[in-house]
């Protein structure tokens, strides 16, 4: 019975396996495969956080750096409470925006301060104010850029360090930069980070390495805001589970008894 | 027959509707073949994946908004804002690739103990229908985010009917209800992926309405001969199903709240955009095997043939393996083909996710003639070819040993019920 069981287990885990083999498909197959090389993130693995000073200080680049172009306009003003930040710290950042609203009761937009309940104030009126201010290309929503790119939080931080001096042989078109990691290797983007672009206010030192991996975890959190729910619910519920596996496995033996 | 309830209320409703009677009688004292395995348990988890899969998208459906404009933003609203939308959403998404990995596993089950031959035909047919509904449900499902691969797996699918000579055109422009994946295409889907799912419950009551005629068939594939070899369904089978549910629940736990995006594409977190074609575009991974059949083929209406072809296939099974013996157990030769199938299904599966170039497109066309070859020359062959072993005489036979010293412990179970 036992025998059974595990070979039955074992057969099941061996088609997974395989399974699971046939769909390790590297995502640009065509092109050149570029080695992204891992880092280790506070969020990884199935107890993993993030970081809250990381959080905070990533917020800053984001806010200073990154926001001047790209929007996050699937997160709100209300979800920074997630940081650490309390309510009247979370209203008093809201404030530091301005909202167009409206139109009022005399058919009027009007600007106000940002509330918590607005989602993140986007640099460009539309796609296309977007492009004309940088000269063409269109800079992405940055909400879900770590979980729409394949092996996201590696991928962006090693794109935010890739931008190095290319091959001597290699055509750059106008206006263009060179990175390492992106595909083809062309990228719209001018290098965003060189180290020291703000002044942490927890004091830590802002090297170009220390500015990525914050930024990023701040990026994975935007994608991902339900992830620490997600682990803590998954550990009590594979628990329970295993408990209650084990409880019916324990039942049928019983009643399977005089069968065998 | 007529089970003796205790209950006055039941007694008085089931003389009224007889439904307790019904579900004593099916679900019950269902006499069942003792020796099923646990492959036996796919059949249950399949249907309560089903339910799984309602239940979750129902609750989907309340939060989602089917129009180009809003599906992507209302999805991650679900993700976002609606409580535990995440895990409601994870569910559903991961669900339905676990749906498929279960049913998978049912069907190579069947396919190894001869499961699809008499008189089980028409159960395995309406098996093989449960599984093209299921694969239009779930390909429709997949373009409801309006993701990139939402959207250009939309395309691709839908372009193949064009293939069709002289109608087709005009039938891909009915199907998308424009001239372009458009709302009106998101809208039809949207219905469509809501309605499916229950004409699957009611194929699926078919599915075991025929099961019911005959019984399950057993991992020695010989038929039942009396009451010494089954046992009834409750409480053997509801425990042993319980059982693996909690199994299936593991691993499916540990997907959803640990690795919920691993079997989905990142690029599905891509709002659509017509203007911009991905560099790849893979369909979900229960549709590799099918996609790498469709690629395979240098001409597009053959691709297409061959691809539906690659199921209808398995619609005349029941008359291509005409082997009297059910069970691959007892098929020294079958087996090893058995094998080799299903190696060939994975490598398809993982030449599907690959692009169509160079070696990958040769090895395609050889695994996917010899899935053909299989079906159309293999099968037929060992039955004139193949000599079975000797099959047991009963079930309770290879059971209890030859001695047959447990003979009371057989009867002991009937009565306790």
């Amino acid at each position: 019975m036992i025998a059974r069981l595990t070979s039955t287990i074992a057969a099941v885990a061996i088609a997974a396996g395989a399974w699971s083999f046939a769909l390790s498909t590297p995502a640009n197959a065509a092109g050149e495969e570029i080695e992204i090389p891992s880092h280790d993130w506070s969020f990884k693995g199935p107890f993993g956080t993030y970081d809250r000073g990381a959080l905070q200080r990533g917020f800053q680049i984001y806010k200073n750096v990154c926001a001047s172009c790209h929007a996050l306009n699937y997160v709100a003003y209300r979800n920074l409470e997630h940081f650490g930040y309390n309510e009247d710290e979370v209203k008093a950042i809201a404030a530091e925006a301005t909202v167009i609203d409206g139109p009022n009761d005399e058919g009027e937009m009007f600007e106000r301060p940002g509330k918590p309940s607005d989602r993140f104030v986007a640099p460009f009126a539309n796609d296309k104010a977007a492009r004309a201010a940088n000269g063409g290309a269109f800079p992405p929503d940055l909400s879900m850029i770590v979980k729409a790119r394949p092996d996201g939080a590696n991928y962006v931080r090693s794109l935010l360090l890739g931008y190095v001096d290319p091959p001597a042989d290699f055509k750059m078109m106008e206006g263009m930069n060179y990175n390492a990691y992106f595909g083809g290797h062309q990228i719209a983007m001018a290098k965003p980070l060189y180290g020291d672009d703000v002044t942490y206010e927890d004091g830590t030192p802002t090297s170009i390495e220390q500015e990525a991996e914050d930024v990023v975890t701040f990026l994975a959190w935007a994608s991902e805001p339900e992830m620490e729910e997600r682990k803590r619910a998954g550990v009590m519920t594979l628990l329970f589970l295993l408990v209650f596996t084990g409880l019916l496995y324990a039942t049928k033996r019983k009643i399977w008894a005089d069968v065998h | 027959m007529a089970a003796n309830f205790s209950n006055p209320v039941v007694r008085w409703i089931d003389h009224r509707l007889p439904i307790f009677t019904f579900l004593h009688h099916e679900a019950h004292e269902y006499p069942t073949p003792k020796n099923l395995s646990y492959w036996w348990n796919f059949g249950s988890l399949a249907g309560i994946a089903l339910v799984i899969m309602i239940v979750t998208g129902i609750t989907l459906a309340m939060h989602y908004t089917p129009h180009v404009d809003y599906a992507f933003s209302s999805v991650e609203r679900i993700m976002r804002d609606v409580n535990f939308g995440w895990l409601i959403r994870y569910i559903h998404m991961n669900g339905a690739s676990f749906f498929f990995i279960v049913v998978y596993i049912h069907i190579f089950r069947g396919l190894y103990y001869g499961s699809y031959k008499a008189p089980r035909e028409i159960l395995w047919m309406l098996g093989v229908v449960i599984m093209l509904l299921m694969m239009a449900t779930a390909f429709m499902g997949y373009v409801l985010p309006w993701g990139q691969m939402s959207f250009w797996g939309a395309t691709v699918i839908t372009n193949l009917f064009s293939a069709i000579p002289l109608i087709g055109d005009p039938i891909v422009t009915w199907l998308w209800g424009g001239f372009s994946v458009d709302n009106p295409t998101l809208n039809r889907f949207f219905s469509l992926h809501f309605l499916l799912p229950f004409v699957i419950v009611g194929v699926v009551i078919l599915h075991i309405v025929a099961l019911h005629r005959f019984g399950s068939n057993n991992p020695l594939g010989i038929d039942v001969k009396g009451q010494k070899d089954t046992i009834p369904f409750h409480p053997y089978y509801t425990i042993k199903d319980a059982f693996g549910l909690g199994v299936f629940l593991i691993f499916f736990a540990a997907f959803v709240f640990f690795a919920p995006n691993y079997m989905g594409h990142p690029d599905n977190y891509i709002p659509a955009n017509p203007l911009s074609t991905p560099a790849h575009i893979v369909p979900e991974w229960y549709f590799l095997p099918f996609y790498a059949i469709l690629r395979a083929i240098p001409d597009k209406l053959g691709g297409v043939l061959f691809m539906f072809g690659s199921i209808a296939v398995l619609f005349v099974l029941p008359w291509l393996d005409r082997s009297p013996v059910r069970s691959g157990q007892f098929r020294p030769i079958f087996k090893i083909f058995f094998w080799i199938l299903l190696v060939d299904v994975v490598f398809l599966t993982w030449l599907g996710g690959k692009p169509a170039e160079g070696t990958y497109v040769i090895l395609a066309r050889f695994a996917t003639a010899y899935y053909f070859i299989h079906f159309l020359v293999v099968l037929p062959a060992l039955s004139i070819f193949e000599t079975p072993k000797p099959l047991p005489k009963s079930i309770s036979e290879p059971v209890l040993g030859a001695g047959g010293g447990f003979a009371g412990a057989t009867a002991a179970p009937r009565e306790k019920v």
